[in-house]
Formats: structure tokens, sequence, C-alpha cells
């Protein structure tokens, strides 16, 4: 269930996302789903690639310093009331959701999650029936 | 192990004995040879008769890099040009090259000098040494050169540049010491490390110089790599690498007294100051052939202690340099010394000690803003997280050069690493 998410640690500079986005490209290397958070003076682009070990090389050789960082991938059906739910599930098991974004999987919508403490977070989620995709499930989806 | 223990560790009088004999010798010679000096003496009412020994140097004019351009390219060699048998110069960035000249004894000398730091540093007849200061007019080169051989080490002279090459020949040949600028090791640091070769390697020290470095990175770079670091300290109006050198308990750089006479100035006076008290470095050459200079302003700033060293070594020692007079940046009236910056960096940890200052006039206030490269080892998965380093930063900064600074985080290794000289500073401001 840990997704392995790329960190990447970026200047606001002109092209600078679009050399980030080049060199996976041309690796072969697909974005399944992708945020940016930044503020006026650099950002940080999260990633979700089919191939991170690859993704991560890559990108060093390019001179572009990506980190791992493990995330979930949390299903959330398309009802009322679902996302609420997932995120009691997460507080109750004392862990914080740091930063969400959303995965497209089709009909149903995905999200994915960063939280303080992510195992018994799984265990928690697991229990009350959520259901999240695996590594392997979330690497393959194209967009 | 000392080079030359009778030298090395004369005793204070022997010291001042034997530069009051070198001194007297060397001014009449000046005097005889030199016209540039023996002008400026009659100038001052000064006869060679009037230097009587060590403690008359003070009557003796100061020397500055321009009068060196003044005489471009030899005018103020005191040998015939048929005893000069090298020549270096500096490069000439603003103006003119300074040029200076070596007679065979000058050579000799220099290799003496080197070899006394590097036996200070562990280096002998077993090592391998790997030269990676550039080879050519600068003096780094030859001058460490010379002196490995003169140890009776193995020399690989690789001069600057070619970063893989010179990994590739450090694991295959099993060099034990580098000679290189502080700059170029960190550089090579962090190349050995991403190319996973740190444990792969026997370097067991580093002989560095020819720009001023921190405590802080020198156990930045021991850390990593596994190795002692040494100072060599020159230049090359002096000599070239080789004036002074710190030893194993790194209690400052020991000057080679019996060639070259320290002395510590107010550069605002010009008058000297109390032992121990910081102020401008000032050499007068007591063997030098070629080109002897009196009282020659170096511009780096220091303090001279004379105490005994715990090596056994007894003379004259200069501290850690504190900045030089000419890259002290005046900012919003304040006195801004480079180092001060990479002092506060590695003191805080999570950054590279690689920085860059822009000094900026933005509606008559000038601005200073700090790039900073976030550590490769930092995990940069937060905005909270980079925007507390860069407070902590911010603060650490503020209190280590007392103005306030605007601090940029940069991308882990954009800054540009230099196989020289680094660049530490643009000052963008218009001055009229
Ligand atoms: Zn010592």
């Amino acid at each position: 269930m840990l997704i392995k998410q790329l960190s990447v640690f970026i200047e606001n500079r002109e092209g600078r996302l679009l050399e980030v986005t080049d060199v996976l490209a041309k690796h072969d290397v697909n974005i399944v789903t992708l945020s940016l958070a930044d503020t006026s003076e650099y950002g940080i682009l999260r990633i979700i690639v089919s191939d991170p070990e690859k993704g991560r090389e890559v990108l060093k050789e390019a001179g572009i310093s990506a980190k791992f960082t493990e995330v979930i991938a949390v299903q959330v059906p398309n009802k009322s009331g679902e996302l609420q739910h997932i995120l009691k599930v997460v507080s109750d098991a004392g862990s914080n959701i740091e930063y969400m974004y959303v995965l497209s999987t089709g009909i149903n919508s995905s999200v994915i999650v960063k939280v303080t403490d992510t195992l018994p977070v799984i265990e928690a989620l697991k229990k009350s029936g959520v259901t999240m995709y695996t590594a392997e499930e979330v690497y393959r989806f194209q967009a | 192990m000392i080079w030359n223990e009778t030298k090395e560790c004369m005793s204070r009088d022997e010291i001042q004995t034997l530069q009051s004999a070198r001194l007297v010798k060397m001014v009449n010679r000046v005097y005889h040879n030199v016209e540039f000096y023996r002008k400026k003496m009659q100038q001052m009412g000064l006869e060679p008769g009037d230097i009587q020994g060590i403690e008359d140097i003070t009557k003796l004019p100061y020397t500055t890099k321009d009068d060196l351009r003044d005489n471009y390219p030899f005018g103020l060699f005191a040998v015939p040009e048929s005893e000069i048998v090298r020549v270096h110069a500096s490069s000439g960035t603003t103006g003119k090259a300074t040029v200076v000249g070596y007679t065979r004894r000058d050579i000799e000398m220099w290799s003496e000098c080197v070899a006394r730091v590097l036996t200070m540093g562990g280096v002998g007849r077993n090592d391998k040494v790997q030269i990676s200061y550039g080879y050519g007019l600068f003096t780094g080169g030859l001058g460490a050169h010379y002196g490995a051989e003169n140890v009776g080490a193995m020399v690989i002279p690789l001069s600057t540049g070619n970063t893989k090459k010179q990994i590739t020949l450090m694991e295959d040949f099993g060099v034990t010491t580098i000679c290189c600028t502080p700059s170029y090791l960190m550089y090579l640091t962090e190349a050995l490390e991403d190319a996973g070769k740190v444990d792969k390697i026997k370097l067991k020290s580093a002989i560095c110089g020819a720009e001023p470095w921190t405590d802080g990175m020198r156990n930045e770079i021991e850390r990593r790599l596994g190795i002692t670091a040494y100072d060599i300290y020159g230049l090359s109006e002096i000599l070239g690498p080789g004036v002074a050198g710190d030893c194993e308990h790194h209690t400052g750089l020991h000057v080679y007294e019996d060639h070259f006479v320290p002395e510590i100035i107010d550069p605002k006076t010009l008058q000297p100051v109390k032992e121990g008290t910081v102020g401008e470095l000032v050499f007068t050459t007591i063997t030098k052939e070629a080109l002897p200079l009196f009282r020659y302003r170096t511009k780096d700033l220091t303090s001279i202690s004379y105490d005994k060293c715990p090596c056994g070594r007894t003379m004259a020692r200069l501290s850690r340099f504190q900045g030089r007079s000419d890259d002290m940046l005046i900012i919003r009236g304040v006195n801004v010394f480079p180092s001060q910056v990479e002092a506060a960096l590695l003191e805080l940890g999570g950054v590279t000690p690689n920085y860059l200052l822009v000094v900026d006039r933005i509606n008559n206030l000038d601005t200073l803003e700090v790039q900073v490269e976030a550590d490769d080892n930092f995990n940069f998965d937060e905005i909270r997280e980079l925007e507390n380093m860069t407070k902590k930063i911010t603060r650490t900064l503020e209190q280590a050069l007392g103005i306030a600074a605007h601090v940029k985080l940069v991308e882990p290794k954009t800054l540009a690493r230099s196989e020289g000289k680094a660049k530490r500073v643009i000052d963008n401001r218009k001055l009229l």
C-alpha cells in the first residue's frame, strides 16, 4: 500500500518544471499524477511515476535532486460523506494529513494522501472498509 | 616528522639573530640592485646602514601589488635576467598581471618550504601525491609539484579540471594525498560521493591552499572523506604556496621565518599592532634572490603568535585568516566577510557550504541576498520545512553578520562550483 512519491525541490524559474517533465518523458517514465506546492521563490513538485527508482535515477543524472516520500492512494467513492469518513479514520488513528491531491482513476475519484504516520493509517483505513490502491496498481495507471 | 628540525625548531633568539643577519645583507643588495627601492629609501632619507638588525625592519618602506604592476614585468628583479630560471604571473583581472621571478636558489628554497609543509601533513616518500592545482603561470601547481618531489613522494601532476579523470586516477593509482584548493576539494568530495567512490580510494590527507577557508569547512571535508586536511599558505609575490602551513595540531600556520619575516599592521594607520591583534599581514623576504620585497602588504587579515607549538616548532604562527581587507564588503556600513557566511552555514547544517552573496543597492539602500544550496540529504517534501530552514538560516546569518540578509534557498548543486578560486560575491551596486 506504500506508494513512492518523488519530491523535487525546484526554484521558480522559467522552464524548470518543463525540464523535469522532459527528462522523465525522454526516459519513458510516465507521470501518473502530480501536484505543485509553491512559494514566490521555490516550489515542491510531487510526482507519482510509473517507475520511481528509475525516475529518481534519471533526474539525478540530469542534475535534479529528487527524494522519495511515502504516501498512500485512497479510493473515494463518488458519494457524499466518503471523504469526510476517510479524514475521520486518519484522525482517529492519531495521524495528520500533511497534504493530499487527486489521482484520476476513472469513474471513482481517488486521492494521494501524505499523513504523519503512514502504517497505522493504512491499517485503520483497511479496517474501516476504505479501499486503497497498491503501489503496482498506481504506477500502472495511465491518465 | 619534521623536515628541517635545525631551522623549524630554532630558539626565538636564534631566529632573530638569523633574521637580522639576513635582513642586513638583503637590504644592501636590494639598495644597490633595485632602482625602485633605492629611490624610495633615498626619499625617506634611509640608508642601508640604518638597518642594523631585525628590530629596524619597521623603518623600511611598504610594497603593494600596485608597485609590482607599475614595474611590470621585470622592474623589481634584483638579479640580471640571465639568472632567472622561472617566472610566474598572476591573472590580471584588474589591469596588468604581476610577474614574479625565481633564480635557481629561489626554486630550491621554495621546494624546501613546500617540503616542510608536506612533511607537517605527514607526507613522505611512500606517498602518492595528486597535484590538482593549476599548472602554468599560477604558482600552485609547480610549487606543490617541486615540494612533493623533494620529499620523495610519487607525484601525479593532474592540474585542474576533468574531475572524472581525477577520480579514476585517484582510485587506480591509490593516491594518498591531494593538493588543491579547498573549494575544489569540496567539489571533489561531492563527486566522489555521487560516484560511490569514497570507500574505494586510499586518500588519507589533503593539503589545501590558495583561498581562505574555515575550520567548519575543514571538519566537513575531513568527516565526509575520512581524511586529515592541512592548510598551506602562500602568495606568488612572496613565493607561492609554502610560505606557511599548519601541523597536525591545527594551531595556526607556521611561517618559515628563516625566509620570510611576518608583521601585522593596522591597515588604516599602517602602524604595527600588538601581538595577538588582528590586522593586515605584511611580509619581508630575507633570502629571495630574484624578487626580494620589503614589507609586502598581503591584504590578508590575521594575527600572529610566537609561542611554541605542541609539535615542537618554534616559528611564528598565523591564526585562521579572517578574510582579505579587499574581500571585505561594506554593506549598510557594516563590514562583512564572505568567510563569516561560510562559517555560519557550516555550523547550521542542512545546507551545503556553497553560497553566493548578491549585493545590490535599491532605493539607496544596500541589500544583501544570500543564496544557499539545500543539502542533497535534506528532506524537502514540505514547504513548511523549507520555510523553517530559511528562517533558521536568516536568523543565524543576522547574528553572525550583524545585518539582515534575504536568504534564498536554491536547488542542490546549482551554485557554480569552481575548480580554481570560488566566486562567492556578486556586487551589483553602482558606486559613483
Ligand atoms: Zn605545530
